[in-house]
Parts: C-alpha cells; structure tokens; sequence
C-alpha cells in the first residue's frame, strides 16, 4: 500500500500519515509447494530405501547407547559405590545428567502445547520431531532417579502402592512431587505425541505397499478415515492435551528446582530457582531442538521448504529471549547473595562457586550460556546454519555446566570446611552419560526413519490455500479450509 | 481403497480391553500369592519332629512359658529349650514314650532335636524378646493362645505394618509385668465399660508410668 494522506475536516491543520508499503508474511512453506509435494516428500523418507548415511549413524550410536543398559547392570550388579558419589557429595553427576535431560524435553512441550494455543503457526513442521526429542530425552532423564537409588528393584518405593510394609511416601517432600510431576509429563507427551501422529499414520498405511507396513501402520492408526466425526474427535482431544500439557510446561521444572530450592543448603536455598529453570530448560530445550534439525535438513533436503531459514531464526531468538532470562537469573542470584542478602554462608556460597575449586564449571557456564548466545543478536548468525550450529553446542554444554555448578560446587563447599570435599566422577558414571547421548540419538534416528518426522496434515493447515478467505491475492482457488480435506489430497 | 484388515478386527479393541481387565485382576492375585514375603504366612503349621503339645504342657500343666524360653526376658532371642529342659521331667515321666526317641536321642548324642521355626522375621529387621516381655507385652500379642494349640501356628501377620499397628498404639497391648506370660488374662473392666476399653485405659496408664516410646518413624529403631 502507498501513502495515505488523511485529512480531517473538523481541525484546522491537516494530519498526513506516511504509511510504510505493507510488508508481505514470511511463508511457511517455501516455494509455494502444493499439498501433495508435501505429503509425498515427508512420508517418502518413511518409505524409500534406507540410505547409507542413516546406517552410518546408527551404527556409530547404536553401540554406543548400549552402553547404557551394560553399565547400568553393572552398577545394579556392584552397588551404587561404582558412581562416584560419597560424602558430601550425595548428588553429583547422576542428578545434574537427571536434570540436564529432563530440561531438554521442555522445549518440546512448550512449541506442541503452548504454540499451539497461542496460535503460533510456525509451530506446524518442528512439532513432531520436538515431541519425539522430548520423549527420548524424558527417557534419558528417568534412568537417573531409577538406579539413583541403588537398589534399583526397590524403585517401586517412589510410588504410593499399598504394601505390607505400610510404607507410604512422605509428601512434604520435593523428590515424591518430582516423581509425580516427571511421571504425569512423560504419560501426557506420549498421549499428546500418539494423536498427533494419528492422522499421519494413517497417510502411510494408504501409501503403504507392503503387506507388513500397511498392518503396522494400521494398526498404529487404529481405524482412522478421517471422516468428519474422526476429525471432531480428534481436535477436541488434541486441544484438551494442548491445556494439560501447557501447565506442564511451567510445573515439571519448577518442581525439579524445589529438589534444591526447599532444602536449607546456601547456593540451593533461593526462591528464584523455578522461573531460573524453567527458563533455562527452554533455553536448553531449543538448543538441542536446533541440534536435531540441522542435521536432519542436511540428510534429508527436501525439509528445506518446510523447516525454513524462518523457523531457525525465531527457534534462534526463543534462545536469546530464554539465554538473556537465565542470564539475569545469574546475576540477580549474584547480587542477592555477594550485595543485598547480607547472610555470611550464602555469600560464601557464591563466592566459592565464582572463585572456589570449581570455579571452571561457574566460567564455562558462563561463557556457553550468557555470552555466547548474544551472537543472536545479529541476523546474518541467526541465518548462518553453520553458527547456529555451533552456538546451539555451546548451549547444550553451557547447560550441562549450570547444573553441575548449581549441584556440586554447593555441595563440595557448604557450613563447615571440615564437611568440604571433592569429587571426580567415575568411568562408569562418565560412560553412562555418554552412552544416554547413544541412546537419545538411536532413538531419534529409529523416529526418523519409521515415522513421518513432518506433521504432514498440519503443515498443509498453514498454506494459505488452506484458508482462502484471507488475502484473496495469495489463494489459490483450492478450497481448503480445513487440515481435514488438507490430507485428502 | 482395499481394506487391510479382515472385518473381526473391529472387535479386537474389545477382546484388548477383556483381556487386560482379567490380566488386571489376575496380576494383584498372583502377586499377593506368590510374593507375600515368607514370614508373613498366617497359618503356617509345619510338622514338628517330636508331636510336642503345647495345650498340655502350657494349658493343662499350667507351665510358665519362660521354663523352657528361658532367654526371652533376658535376650533379645528366645530360644527354643534345650533336650536337657525336657529331661528334666521326661527322665521320670513319659521315660518310654516311642513318640520321644528324638528327644532320648538327642540326649544321648548331644545332637540337638531339629525342631522347625514358625516365627520369622526377617534379617534386616531388630526385634528385641526381652525389651517387649520387661514393658508389659504379652507372649499372646504376637503369637497367639499357644496354651491351646496342640500343635503351633503362626498367627499374626508380622509384617511391618502389622509391627506398626501396635508401635502406634502400644496401649493397646500393654498389661501388667506379671500377667505378661498369662496368656489367657484380659484387662478388668470398670464398671459398664468394655474389656477394649479397659485395656485402653490401664494401657495408656501404664504407658504413661512405663514412658513407652516405641520406635515408629525412626527407621533406625528397627532397621539397625
């Protein structure tokens, strides 16, 4: 649009307005590509031939995830001594890998359940693969409380079970509000996940031409046409996970802080600790979001036209809005406990954790999450694939370290220097967090191949010939208003 | 488009949801059967060695229970008596019984009688006979009439939370130190109340003048 002039007859002078052209929307999916390249080229990476760099990878990850379950046994077969935790150090490594997991997850619920209602469009082609991420990084994170506990066949402790024993959890405490918020988190992802890929599935068993994909498919599909009850059904039940999963989002972090927050430790003690983390599991949550798709799009270019340069630059500024959030929250948390708090133990606290033995830990954490990601200040990084990358793994470090600095430099340093100690992990505890690294990737590339990575129905939505009341000039005549006659096609 | 699946796989969301309602009943079942620990068998009545009653010996013959399980109020464990405590009577009396050449051999060898153990409790936890005999609790709140059994059962629980049950409430238990091994003695009541509510009452009177203080959320009490 041009200029307007307005002139208002009532006064006097006369008001000119000097619009600027009105600027046209970023496009969801580029090059204008029709519904049924969309379909044909997501669920075409389901169907054709394994290529030989997914097997590349599997292999490389495959046995390195099985790392997990052969540690494991040993650590159930030796005792909970093989992880290198001792006095003072109860937590360490076990419960920082715990946190660092189940943080990651966040991102995932936080584009699937709070995008969603909030109509963020965007949220259409990186959905699925975040929900996949969060399951896999849920399961990651699970494994720690479970054979934290030593005796790991007696993990059933955590739940309110009636027994013999008239043993019943104590719930004033933190760690049973854990096990209930991370369990309720992981039980609504995989519902919210599953109907999601429902509809999808349903469009690889019609595409399916073997007689074991079209009964796998099916069956996963459990019957769906897609006719307009199915489709009713199937919004009513997707909006209602959408409203449990966005408080969710909130909860499950804030809970995890309480771990720390309602104990009386200094350097654990502090209200701050549940917008800190959940801020910062969004923070991290991203940036393994980004970790995952950038390769993805390299495997598979097709993606391209629907993971655009668009979804990277605002996944991007979610980074710095969530890093600079963090970034206060260390300050702040400086600032109460060096200046205003006034109390001795908490200002030795964060005195040792900036200065004290760790002190490399509190440095990286520093630089990974609070310096780097302000590079995202500038456009050309944010549309840099190679810098977002790269600024994404300082991210994912810089998060490790967080956690490792809030549990162990606490712990190494707290009331008495005769209670001071230190720590090294152990073998078993280093390979086993590599070996979860294994695990997640296996898990994702098992999701890739077998499952549409792409919400194919809900990608179709955001086309503007899905909605041909609004801006006349970009329809296509395609009457499409609906995701349901969307997949028709 | 052709159907993939033939047309009784309608029924099969069904047949899931059949079978998983018998499986979740069945599993409780089983579980309840097969994993209830082994001390907490109610009604575990092995066959002894020797058919030793204790209805004659403790009932009719009116035996303290503490001449045979002689350590109970000084040891933590009580024991189960030696050949020698049955010699003691059974040199004169019943000398020829056939029903006791174990109990003849074994004091003619020194090989003791392999009497079998109904009471268990498990190794990690610490029960103390003595400490329950000296405050007041009787034999009979944990095993049961003995003095009416000719051949011993186990007949409380001794689960934890059966162990629980009284360390909340000891003074339901509670009675006088001399009527400890009295198994048949129950509280007198006071006028129109009931014998549970004179129990409750003389309890908690000796619970107060005894300072009973069961251990009961200090794991530590039991688990040592």
């Amino acid at each position: 649009m041009a200029d307007i002039a307005h002139t208002s007859k009532g006064d006097e002078c006369e008001v000119v307005l000097h619009c600027p052209p009105e600027l046209k929307k970023i496009p969801l999916v580029n090059h204008d590509r029709s519904f049924a390249w969309i379909t044909e080229n997501v669920a075409s990476i389901c169907e054709e031939k394994t290529r030989r760099y997914w097997w590349i990878a599997f292999l490389l990850f495959t046995p390195i995830a099985l790392l997990v379950p052969t540690l494991l046994s040993y650590q159930v077969a030796n005792g909970v001594g093989v992880w290198g935790e001792n006095q003072p150090f109860g937590w360490a490594w076990d419960i920082t890998n715990f946190v660092f997991w189940i943080g990651i997850g966040h991102a995932g619920t936080l584009i699937s359940a709070i995008l969603f209602l909030t109509r963020q469009k965007w949220r259409t082609s990186i959905n699925r693969a975040a929900e996949a991420m969060t399951l896999f990084a849920v399961m990651c994170a699970a494994l720690y409380p479970g054979f934290h506990v030593g005796r790991f066949w007696k993990a059933w402790y955590l739940f309110p079970i009636p027994n013999h024993m008239a043993l019943w959890q104590n719930y004033r405490s933190p760690l049973l509000w854990d096990v209930f918020a991370v369990s309720t988190y992981f039980t609504v992802s995989v519902l919210f996940w599953y109907v999601g890929l429902i509809p999808d599935l349903a469009t690889l068993r019609d595409r399916a031409k073997s007689k074991i994909k079209q009964w796998g498919y099916g069956l996963a599909a459990l019957g769906w046409r897609g006719g307009n009850r199915h489709w009713q059904h199937y919004e009513m039940a997707y909006l209602i996970l959408a409203g449990l999963s966005t408080p969710l989002v909130l909860s499950v972090h804030s809970i995890v802080s309480f771990d720390f927050a309602t104990s009386v430790i200094p350097g654990w003690h502090t209200t701050i600790f549940p917008p800190y983390f959940v801020a910062g599991a969004i923070f991290g949550g991203f940036a393994m979001v980004l970790t995952l798709m950038l390769p993805a799009r390299l495997f598979y270019p097709q993606l391209d036209d629907m993971i655009t340069r668009n979804h990277v630059d605002k996944m991007a500024k979610i980074i710095l809005l969530t890093g600079s959030i963090v970034g206060y929250a260390y300050l702040m948390e400086l600032f109460v406990a060096l200046v205003y708090a006034g109390n001795f133990y908490e200002y030795n606290a964060f005195y040792n954790r900036a200065t004290g033995w760790y002190n490399w830990h509190y440095i990286t954490m520093m630089t990974c999450n609070v310096i780097i990601p302000q590079l995202f200040w500038s456009k050309r990084i944010r549309h840099n694939y190679i810098w977002v990358f790269v600024i994404c793994q300082f991210v994912n470090a810089g998060m490790w370290f967080e956690r490792f600095v809030i549990i162990g430099t606490t712990l190494a340093q707290d009331f008495l220097p005769s209670s001071w100690g230190h720590y090294t992990p152990s073998w078993v505890e280093v390979f086993t967090f590599i070996g979860t690294f294994g695990m997640f990737i296996s898990l994702f590339l098992l999701f890739m191949r077998f499952l549409p990575m792409i919400t194919i129905f809900e990608v179709k939505a955001v086309k503007p010939e899905a909605d041909p009341h609004h801006e006349p000039d970009h329809s296509h005549g395609e009457k499409a208003a609906h995701p349901k006659e969307a997949a028709a096609h | 488009m052709p159907q993939i699946f033939p047309r009784g796989a309608n029924f099969v969301p069904l047949k899931i949801i059949l079978v998983l309602a018998v499986l979740g009943m069945a599993a409780p079942a089983a579980m309840w059967y097969y994993w209830t620990p082994k001390y907490t068998k109610v009604g575990y009545q092995p066959a002894q060695p020797v058919p030793f009653s204790h209805k004659i010996h403790a009932g009719q013959l009116g035996l303290d229970c503490r001449y045979c399980h002689s350590f109970a109020e000084n040891a933590a464990h009580s024991n189960i008596p030696t050949a020698q405590v049955c010699m003691n009577c059974h040199s004169q009396v019943q000398k020829d019984n056939p029903k006791l050449a174990p109990l003849r051999e074994a004091w003619a060898t020194g090989k003791p009688v392999e009497w079998v153990q109904i009471h268990k409790t498990p190794d990690h936890a610490y029960f103390n006979h003595s400490v329950h005999i000296n405050r007041g609790v009787s034999c009979v709140s944990c095993h049961g009439r003995v003095d009416q059994m000719d051949v011993v059962s186990q007949e409380q629980s001794l689960s934890m939370d059966w162990c629980l049950t009284c360390h909340r409430a000891p003074e339901t238990a509670l009675r006088p130190l001399d009527k400890v091994t009295d198994l048949g003695w129950h509280a007198k009541p006071q006028g129109k109340e009931s014998i549970e509510q004179a129990q409750l009452n003389l309890g908690q009177k000796l619970k107060d003048q005894r300072g009973i203080n069961p251990p009961v959320s200090n794991c530590a009490g039991c688990h040592r």
